[in-house]
């Protein structure tokens, strides 16, 4: 965490400066105060003089003032250091993803990398936070109040050996207890969303299986747990509070006792000695904050070491150092002898794939969950590298090519159908920024989106939610697909794409397609027989082996695999049919 | 005097910095606005009623332990006169009495200084006995109120946990009655929210505001009090501290609330684009958009950074400036109150006490502020609870319920209508009949309505008229839990819950025996994959099973159903994402399963479709077709088209059938 911090906090060295100066300031002028009212005591109330008295006073409000404007702008740069910081670090995060292969991403997994960039991000920055506003104001108080209580008198300020390790220790017992409680707790609400989760998600089979008492059962023993943990931190804080308010009080009573003995003998001023309560309660105060925002740490280091593992990683694909050009039209695919292994995994997922696809050419993958279908479609386009063999396209090494080049060249529609926040022109031009209207209806035509376009009451501009989650899955999935066509690619890639669509539009999709990918080579990962059976070949993947590569008729007649898959979806007179 | 400027007073409260209250850390959200808040809070106030007792008991702990802490700094006020008055004997000359002291004081044209003598008991030396007493008598009445303090807090933190437990037992068994259509309309991560995250800003808010506002009150009152009683001038000048830091507070709250509506704006608006872009990040680097996104972040993050420094600066601004009012007033009672001494009006120790008690008193109000504002975001958690709980629940089942013996399976729908909503309508006049043992398949394109005819065998959903019935029973006239034990359900989307698989297929019934369990997984062709996992029947399931594949979880389903071996089923087929073998055991298992039950299948898969006794054929939320498969191919109509179309490779898809509807959304 000091690492991220430092690195990351550099750029606001001079604020840094000026903050450390400001709230020095600050907390010496605090000191003063107490040190001026001892004056009006000793020299102005017990003589009598009501000229020093008031005097002083003016000094003292002069000093309060500029008190209130130092702290004021120690406030504005520490706030303009601390979000600064926060912006730095999210920016830092974003730019590093973005330079991410999918494999550092699935390494981590989407949704972690959300929370890192987020909520992580925000722990630190709050914690930076705190520390510029509060916690380096504790250690300069506390110094500083000890040198003007030893100099006010250092018998007195012997009792600071009793009282301050007396608070560290309740303070630490009370925190030391709590934080594994804390932790309890989150637990425990987290086995409350679990059961909550669960039964919400299975609301139909509990109903259907008449288990809804059974069901509350488990929510009232998560419930109990919760309730039981939940109060052991309560009555824990209960005891917080009282018990420093205690240790001050008496506190201020032992300074009274002993300060009125010493203020007999003559070694003490009377002014003093409220001066010097003044100091033991700042000095106190100082050691209660430190102690309990030093709770922030641990959660704000943890997220610190998340953001750095983030940070330190480093995109496992690159732009080769000396690129070549693919040839103008490419649109031929060469897949020889490529496998994929995750890096200390077991078992390849890809294992010694070799097919090639030809411009005009449709060509088709299936194969069981698992098969290495969608690895196959990453490697393609370059989101993995394989770990042996070669892809290229028309003959040369997809490595050889600056990725965006790479890239510039595919319609991809990936096996989520994800749409972002915007209209329907803004995620079909996702795909092609300088389509006209025209061309994006031509797309919406192609994809067999055009109708429930037109039906919707802003047509075009019709608003999508983050997600497309405002649109049924077939509708998405079309649109998805008119993003990809409007590209105008030389390579389609369709990565189970037609899965939520029902079988008429399915086929009316498929017709149309064929019409539009005349040129281009199209490859189409799918489930169902029906979608792929007319493809001019069709490669069968098992357990990230070829198991066979032909045409539906051939491999009926030679590869048992695409039988087994065929006749789990057709009868035998269908599937000759 | 004592207590200098920033040191704060001795019985206030830090808010801990565990608190979530409003502005604790500056990141809080902004406080949600309560539609109807008195209405709402008193409904929140009412929950605490079974706690009456205790709460009675609270208030006077409250109630003696502010009384006890608002004495401390009187009494220590007198300790340091007692101090101060030996100092000032010490220095009188040796053989003079006070009185003659203040004579010649007065000779001397000193008056303010005979005054402030005349007014006191001096005694020679410090008189350590009486400041024995004193001093003891204030650690005595600390230590009652600190005790009393934590009694209150002891007895507040079970009161808020306890109320807390009831109300989730309330929302989850409320949860129970309410009816299908409630968490089909409401998405799940907004119950989930409702019962987790707004409940425990509720406990928040009752443990801290609570205790904090009576404990604040009675401290503003019982300080007001001493004050007064000390010196009614000196009481004036603090008073005026009040209205000045409450205006404050008030004009810096209203310029900053601006700002956190605009840092919360931004944050969401930055949140949005990361999970966005990272959600799809295959297609923005694939799309060529990786520039763009960055570009997009950064002008969002830069925003958000402009707005979250505005608002953390200004609402920073408070503390400083209530901490200025606060050296302000100080400054005014040292010098005021160091005249009056000087003159002799007031003693030196009630000076001092006077300064602790003005501090203590304008912390209460700040606070008092803050709680307001947490009281504001807990009481719209509240309303979001009640909200919950108020919805319309199921209706009640018949008092007399008519009971079935052993169920045939014979199921009849007279004349069933029904809609979701009121105005589309849906179901129309729908007759079926189905006799033991049949097979009805219902087919049609996504988004269909397929589930609706499961949604009204099941009574998920209540019909709006006509009449399903049971081996001739009305469904109405039985109770859900006995009609749904009539039936098993095969669904798709697999629910598994976190457990073992023994107790994952033990779900189909009340207390399976070990046999019973195997037996049924034996007989839906789930034994063989599991006895292949490590711990075989005792392997654990995480949430949701998501370490078995879908194919697996959905044999584990079916095993269930026959252990429940209900008279009528209900299946639906896998689409996709099945390996093939696992898919040859679903169907075998499956098939097993509808071995002398009635079946109702939501059918895929043509030769389950063809086999059917009756095929229901739904488009658009409506049955369109109804009959066996000759039948309804014979008819040419969209049965045959939808049949017709799984066939045709695309090669000879022409303008043909675009007459099919495209029935799809």
């Amino acid at each position: 965490m000091i690492q991220l911090i430092r690195d990351f906090l550099r750029p606001y060295r001079t604020s840094l400066v000026v903050i450390i100066l400001l709230v020095t300031t600050q907390s010496l002028a605090n000191l003063y105060l107490p040190f001026l009212n001892a004056d009006i005591i000793n020299d102005g109330v017990v003589t009598g003089d009501i000229g020093y008295i008031v005097e002083v006073g003016v000094l003292m409000l002069g000093i309060s003032l500029a008190l209130g404007v130092v702290a004021i702008i120690a406030v504005y740069f520490s706030a303009r250091t601390a979000m600064g910081f926060g912006r730095d670090v999210r920016r830092s995060m974003f730019h590093a993803v973005e330079s991410f292969s999918l494999q550092e991403v699935n390494k981590f997994g989407k949704p972690s990398l959300i929370t890192r960039n987020t909520n992580d991000v925000q722990q630190v920055q709050m914690l930076v936070l705190v520390a510029l506003t509060t916690l380096i104001a504790a250690p300069i108080t506390a110094i500083g109040g000890v040198i003007m209580a030893l100099r006010t008198n250092v018998q007195l300020s012997a009792l600071l050996l009793f009282i301050v390790p007396i608070m560290a220790v309740v303070i630490g017992a009370i925190v030391s207890q709590a934080v594994p409680l804390f932790r309890s707790v989150q637990t425990k609400i987290d086995g409350i969303n679990a059961v909550l989760r669960e039964n919400l998600a299975g609301i139909r089979v509990i109903r259907a299986f008449v288990r809804t008492r059974s069901e509350e059962a488990r929510f009232e023993r998560a419930n109990d747990e919760l309730t039981d943990t939940s109060l052991r931190v309560a009555r824990l804080f209960a005891l917080m509070m009282p018990a420093l308010m205690l240790i001050f009080n008496l506190s201020s009573v032992a300074v009274i006792w002993f300060g009125g003995h010493l203020v007999n003998s003559g070694d003490i001023q009377i002014g003093d000695l409220t001066a010097f309560l003044a100091y033991i309660m700042q000095i106190l105060f100082s050691v209660m904050m430190a102690v309990m925002l030093m709770t922030m740490v641990p959660r704000a280091a943890a997220s610190a070491e998340r953001i750095q593992q983030v940070l330190q990683t480093s995109p496992g694909i690159s732009d080769p150092a000396d690129p070549k050009s693919l040839p103008p039209s490419g649109a031929s695919i060469e897949v020889r002898n490529a496998s994929f292994q995750y890096p200390g995994a077991q078992d390849p997922v890809l294992c010694d794939v070799s097919f090639e696809i030809r411009p005009g050419q449709f060509t088709a993958v299936v194969g069981g969950t698992g098969s290495g279908k969608t690895t196959l479609v990453n490697l393609i386009t370059r989101l993995y590298d394989v770990s042996s063999g070669q892809i290229a396209i028309d003959g040369v090494d997809v490595r050889a090519v600056p990725q965006e080049k790479l890239w510039s060249r595919f319609g991809l529609v990936p096996q989520q159908a994800f749409l972002f926040r915007g209209s329907i022109a803004s995620n079909v031009r996702f795909g092609a920024e300088d389509a006209s209207n025209e061309e994006v209806w031509q797309a919406l035509q192609i994809a067999q989106a055009d109708s429930f376009v037109t039906q919707l009451a802003d047509g075009l501009d019709s608003e999508i939610d983050q997600g497309g989650s405002n649109v049924s899955g077939g509708q998405r999935q079309r649109l998805a697909i008119a993003r990809a066509v409007v590209r105008q690619a030389p390579i389609y890639i369709f990565d189970d794409s037609f899965s939520a669509l029902d079988y008429t539009t399915d086929a009316r999709l498929r017709a149309a397609l064929r019409q539009h990918t005349r040129d281009s080579a199209v490859l189409v990962v799918a489930q169902r027989i029906s979608t792929i059976r007319d493809a001019d070949q069709i490669v069968v993947l098992d357990r990230g082996t070829v198991a066979g590569i032909g045409t539906h008729e051939s491999l009926m007649a030679d590869c048992e695999t695409y039988r087994e898959i065929v006749l789990s979806q057709l009868t035998e007179t269908e599937a000759e049919a | 005097m004592s207590k200098n400027s920033t040191s704060q007073s001795m019985t206030e409260r830090p808010s801990s910095p565990f608190a979530r209250g409003p502005g604790s850390l500056g990141m809080t959200l902004p406080a949600e606005k309560a539609r109807d808040f008195t209405g709402s809070l008193r409904r929140l106030l009412r929950m605490l009623h079974p706690e009456r007792l205790l709460i009675g008991l609270v208030m006077f702990l409250a109630l003696a332990s502010v009384f006890f802490s608002v004495l401390g700094p009187f009494l220590l006020g007198t300790a340091t006169n007692v101090v101060f008055a030996g100092v000032v004997g010490q220095d009188l000359p040796e053989g003079t009495t006070q009185q003659q002291a203040v004579d010649e004081l007065r000779a001397q044209g000193e008056t303010t200084q005979a005054d402030m003598l005349a007014n006191m008991t001096v005694t020679d030396g410090v008189d350590f006995n009486a400041l024995a007493r004193i001093t003891a008598l204030v650690a005595v009445v600390y230590l009652i109120s600190a005790v009393f303090s934590w009694g209150q807090n002891y007895i507040m933190a079970g009161v808020t946990q306890r109320t807390m437990h009831r109300l989730r037992e309330r929302v989850d068994h409320k949860l129970g009655r309410l009816p299908l259509k409630y968490f089909d309309s409401k998405s799940r991560g907004d119950v989930l929210s409702r019962v987790t995250n707004d409940i425990d800003n509720i406990s928040t808010t009752m443990q801290q505001a609570l205790t904090q506002a009576i404990t604040s009150l009675l401290t503003v009152f019982g300080v007001l009090l001493m004050m007064l009683w000390i010196s009614p001038l000196l009481a004036l000048i603090s008073l005026l501290t009040v209205p000045l830091s409450f205006l404050t507070t008030v004009l810096i709250a209203k310029r900053s609330q601006g700002q956190f509506v605009g840092q919360w704006h931004w944050t969401g608006e930055v949140n949005g684009i990361v999970e966005e872009m990272y959600t799809g990040h295959e297609l923005v680097k694939v799309y060529g958009h990786r520039q763009r996104a960055m570009a997009d972040f950064d002008e969002a993050n830069g925003k958000m950074y402009e707005s979250s420094f505005r608002a953390q600066f200004i609402s920073g601004i408070i503390q400083p400036a209530m901490m200025l009012i606060s050296n302000l007033n100080y400054v005014a009672i040292a010098v005021v109150g160091g005249v009056r001494v000087a003159t002799g009006a007031i003693s030196l120790g009630e000076v001092q006490a006077f300064i602790q008690y003005s501090r203590q008193f304008t912390m209460p109000i700040t606070q008092l502020a803050s709680i307001t504002n947490l009281l504001q975001s807990g009481v719209a958690s509240a309303e979001r609870v009640f909200e919950l709980l108020d919805a319309a629940e199921e209706d009640p089942d018949p008092v007399r319920p008519l009971h079935i013996g052993r169920p045939t399976g014979d199921v009849e729908l007279e004349n069933v209508n029904f809609r979701y909503s009121p105005d589309v309508p849906l179901i129309e006049d729908l007759n079926l009949s189905v006799q033991p043992g049949e097979t009805v398949a219902i087919v049609g394109p996504t988004g269909a309505g397929k589930t609706t005819v499961v949604n009204l065998l099941m009574r998920f959903y209540e019909i709006d008229s006509g009449r399903i019935l049971i081996d001739g029973v009305d469904t109405h006239e039985m109770t859900r839990d006995d009609l749904r034990r009539c039936f098993g359900m095969v669904l798709q989307d697999t629910w598994l819950f976190k457990g073992t698989i023994e107790e994952n297929i033990a779900y189909g019934a009340e207390d399976p025996t070990a046999a019973q369990v195997d037996e049924a997984a034996v007989a839906a062709c789930a034994d063989h994959f599991i006895s292949t996992l490590p711990d075989g029947y005792d392997a654990v399931l995480d949430d949701d099973g998501a370490n078995l594949s879908a194919g697996e979880r959905q044999l584990i389903t079916i095993a269930r159903a026959f252990l429940s071996d209900p008279a009528i089923l209900i299946l639906d087929e896998a689409t996709s994402s099945v390996d093939t073998r696992t898919e040859v055991l679903i169907q075998e298992g499956m098939a097993r399963l509808r071995q002398g039950r009635t079946s109702f299948i939501i059918a895929h898969r043509l030769s389950t479709i063809r086999d059917a006794d009756t095929i229901v054929v739904m488009d658009a939320g409506q049955i369109i077709e109804q009959g066996g498969h000759e039948e309804l191919m014979a008819a040419r109509g969209f049965y045959y088209d939808l049949y017709q179309s799984q066939f045709r490779s695309s090669y000879d898809q022409t303008a043909d059938n675009s007459q099919a509807v495209d029935s799809s959304y």
